[in-house]
């Protein structure tokens, strides 16, 4: 059997819950033996060139991109992750949620104590940008999604355990330490 | 208003935990209760701004912002609804100027949507200023604001003729019928007021009382079911320096008002049962905690309390028996379905938000200021009167093994009579169908929104502890009922906008669940949205209070016996939808930036 593919990638996120998959340390080199990587930043794979088994995404939805690439993967992909807090609740920045995107962009570009040089108000409208989103959606809104690790960020055992659970089909053992996140 | 609310502050003794007497007080003097109100009782009662504030916040009818002349509460049960509430709400609006939740401009009228008043049975149902206005029309509605508008009184507003019973009592004069259709032990004529305490109790010891009601096997009529006999004896073995008795008529789950009936019909023979607990538990003061929406028997039954203490039946050495010194107060509510749970009845009793405490301990042993305490429902009271009178030998001769004597059953919805019937435990729901004149019926929701909802494949199951408990509420359902829009949804409604908000469970998972439900009905909803109403639903379990643990009834007893109704309207061949849709979610921010959405696919 060939070995099992695996893309990842991160939406509005941090890159923390990435952080933390290389926290696995030494494991990494495991990983390695145990399956290959297709589109991820931790290869530099910028798009899919084989079909994949598990897809992680770190980090929910905040404009059009993240939902276009959050699609791709769930094309590509048999098996998708929501990867920590901010791709299964949204996370930090669904706390604009609350606010209309009208005021945040104002808030961002004109209004802001911090924004000094733009006297001529400029908003960013290039056709080439991403389009905001109304608010921040986790993923689970936009695709379906098999499997949630919870965390900010997600342990490393917790997602060396799920990788190998997966890979291996043995049950996952979810002790009380690597779920807790508060 | 600084003098005003200083004198309501001293008519309470100044202590705080009469704060919720002071609010009400307040609340129906001005209309409302403003910053200079916060402010008075907060420094004459020594508390902060913000502890006053989170009082007024929590409670329905209680509001920082003047509500108008004439507050209508319009009633919003599911059963309302089925008898025109929609109708209604619009006759007031178009007739006001006002959408509901607004006051007109001249402060006049101001409408609002409130939880079940205990009307079910004479539907579409409103309390304006206390008063209750029942078997509502529009023309009646179009009259009602135009005589506000001439200046007409209250009083002036009512040309309906009073209801049955008691409700032609002097100090009553309402137009709420008590409809009592079967008569038991309880609502029984043979009732002889103050024979128990006055011939029985002068010979038997505190203990023989309790005896007899643990013989007698009854059970908490409020619908948990805690062995009555045990909770007094608990109660009067606890170690404090006083001993109280609350009476629970917080009668507050949509669909029930047979409190309601047996205070209007039968007060005495709930004070006395209040008295006899009393005198089980070593304890010298009760309290009536009465819900707000029943405020317009305050008048009456302050009267009955009064004749009482003159025929000796309250105050000292009751019935002859030397030491034996109790009475009785009524304290109100505010409008707050929490509040019918006991510990939560004890923060609302101690002038505070009604969020429950935690237990241990229990109000046996830590109750109303901290002091051993019984709670019960008016029904227990007004059934431990009559099996102390007959013994509890007597008493088990009714109902069934595990639910022995008789409950009261509130009836309504599509049915010819709907009322009050008292029945033994051990009915099943065929005869009690058969009773009320239901036909085609398609479903019952027993117990209240916290409840049960039945098909009739399940209708020969009976009432009592050890199959379908109840607390009373009936609700029947004919077969032109929408059950999952018109029922299931309200009662989720109802518990989103009563959860109290202190534990996070029920905080947010009826939401996420209506939501659910909202989804399907719009039929967007997919096969996993079934399983995930069924599997979120169990977290709830983890809160604090009977409101949160139940509040996915209305869901999970739906989708467990009507799973067909929602198949239905499920989207075939897609497993997956939540329904996001890219082009409406970019619109406002590229509209902002000046900028044409484009998309790729």
């Amino acid at each position: 059997m060939s070995k099992p593919v695996i893309a990842t990638t991160s939406l509005a996120g941090c890159f923390g819950c990435h952080m933390s998959i290389l926290d696995i340390d030494e494991r990494i080199l495991q990983l390695i033996e145990l399956v290959e990587f297709n589109k991820s930043p931790v290869d530099d794979i910028k798009t899919f060139t084989k079909p994949v088994d598990i897809g992680i995404i770190e980090g929910g939805c905040c404009n059009s991109e993240n939902v276009e690439v959050l699609k791709s993967f769930r094309k590509n992909c048999r098996i998708l992750i929501s990867l920590g807090e901010c791709a299964i609740m949204g996370g930090l920045p669904a706390l604009r949620n609350g606010i209309p995107v009208e005021e945040c962009i104002h808030e961002a570009y004109i209004g802001g104590p911090t924004v000094q040089l733009n006297k001529d108000h400029i908003l960013p409208n290039d056709d080439e940008l991403p389009m905001l989103l109304d608010k921040v959606y986790p993923c689970h809104e936009i695709v379906k999604i098999d499997y949630f690790l919870p965390g900010c960020p997600p342990r490393a055992d917790l997602i060396w355990d799920a990788l190998v659970a997966l890979i291996t089909g043995d049950p996952m053992k979810l002790p009380y330490e690597v779920i807790k996140f508060d | 208003m600084e003098k005003l609310v200083k004198q309501t502050i001293e008519k309470y003794g100044s202590d705080p935990n009469r704060l919720m007497d002071m609010l009400i007080d307040t609340q129906e003097q001005f209309g409302y209760i403003g910053p200079e109100a916060v402010a008075t009782l907060a420094h004459g009662l020594q508390l902060s701004q913000v502890d006053v504030e989170q009082t007024i916040t929590f409670y329905h009818f209680l509001s920082t912002k003047p509500r108008g002349k004439y507050a209508i509460y319009l009633n919003n049960s599911a059963v309302a609804h089925m008898f025109g509430r929609d109708a209604i709400k619009d006759a007031f609006e178009r007739e006001a100027g006002i959408r509901f939740g607004q006051v007109t401009e001249d402060g006049l009228i101001g409408l609002y949507d409130t939880a079940c008043i205990g009307m079910n049975d004479q539907e579409p149902a409103a309390i304006i200023n206390n008063k209750v206005f029942t078997r509502l029309t529009p023309y009646r509605v179009r009259e009602i604001i135009r005589h506000m508008r001439l200046g007409k009184s209250l009083d002036e507003l009512v040309n309906e003729s009073y209801g049955d019973g008691r409700n032609q009592h002097p100090n009553l004069k309402t137009m709420v019928s008590s409809n009592i259709r079967r008569k038991g032990m309880i609502l029984s004529d043979n009732y002889v007021m103050g024979k128990v305490l006055r011939e029985v109790l002068p010979g038997i010891s505190p203990e023989a009382v309790i005896a007899e009601i643990k013989h007698s096997h009854i059970r908490g009529r409020g619908g948990a079911g805690f062995p009555t006999g045990f909770k007094w004896e608990f109660c009067r073995k606890a170690k404090g320096e006083k001993h109280y008795v609350i009476c629970n008529a917080d009668e507050g789950e949509p669909g029930t008002f047979k409190d309601r009936v047996i205070l209007t019909e039968k007060p005495e023979l709930v004070f006395e049962g209040m008295a006899l607990a009393g005198y089980a538990i070593g304890g010298d003061e009760g309290i009536l905690y009465l819900r707000y929406e029943y405020r317009y028997m305050k008048d009456y039954l302050e009267s009955v309390l009064q004749s009482m203490r003159f025929q000796q039946l309250l105050g000292t050495n009751i019935g002859g028996i030397e030491g034996f010194h109790f009475d009785i107060r009524i304290q109100f509510g505010a409008g707050a379905y929490v509040c019918g749970e006991e510990s939560a009845l004890l923060e609302s009793l101690e002038g505070k938000r009604g969020e429950p405490r935690d237990k241990p301990p229990f109000p046996v042993e830590k109750g109303y200021l901290n002091q051993p305490t019984i709670i019960n429902n008016v029904e227990t009271f007004a059934t431990a009167v009559r099996i102390v009178e007959n013994g509890g030998e007597w008493f088990t001769q009714f109902g069934t093994e595990d639910s022995t004597g008789t409950k009261i059953l509130s009836i309504s919805g599509d049915c010819m009579f709907p009322g009050v019937y008292e029945v033994n435990w051990g009915f099943n729901v065929e005869d009690m169908l058969d009773m009320v004149g239901a036909y085609d019926v398609q479903a019952v929701q027993v117990g209240g929104p916290s409840g049960t909802l039945i098909g009739p494949d399940e209708f020969h199951r009976t009432l009592g502890y050890s199959d379908l408990s109840t607390g009373g509420s009936m609700i029947i359902f004919g077969k032109q009922r929408n059950l999952l829009r018109d029922v299931v949804l309200n009662f989720m409604e109802f518990f989103i906008d009563e959860s109290c908000g202190s534990c996070s469970t029920c905080r947010n998972m009826p939401q996420v669940l209506r939501n659910k439900l909202v989804k399907i009905l719009n039929g967007k909803g997919v096969k996993k949205d079934l399983t995930d109403l069924r599997e979120w639903s169990k977290t709830l379990l983890a809160s604090r209070c009977g409101l949160g643990q139940t509040a996915a009834n209305p869901i999970v007893s739906s989708l467990k016996n009507f799973r067909h109704l929602y198949e239905e309207l499920l989207q075939k061949d897609i497993e997956f939808d939540e329904g996001f849709d890219m082009k409406a979610s970019v619109e406002s921010s590229c509209k902002y930036v000046g900028r044409v959405p484009k998309f790729h696919h």
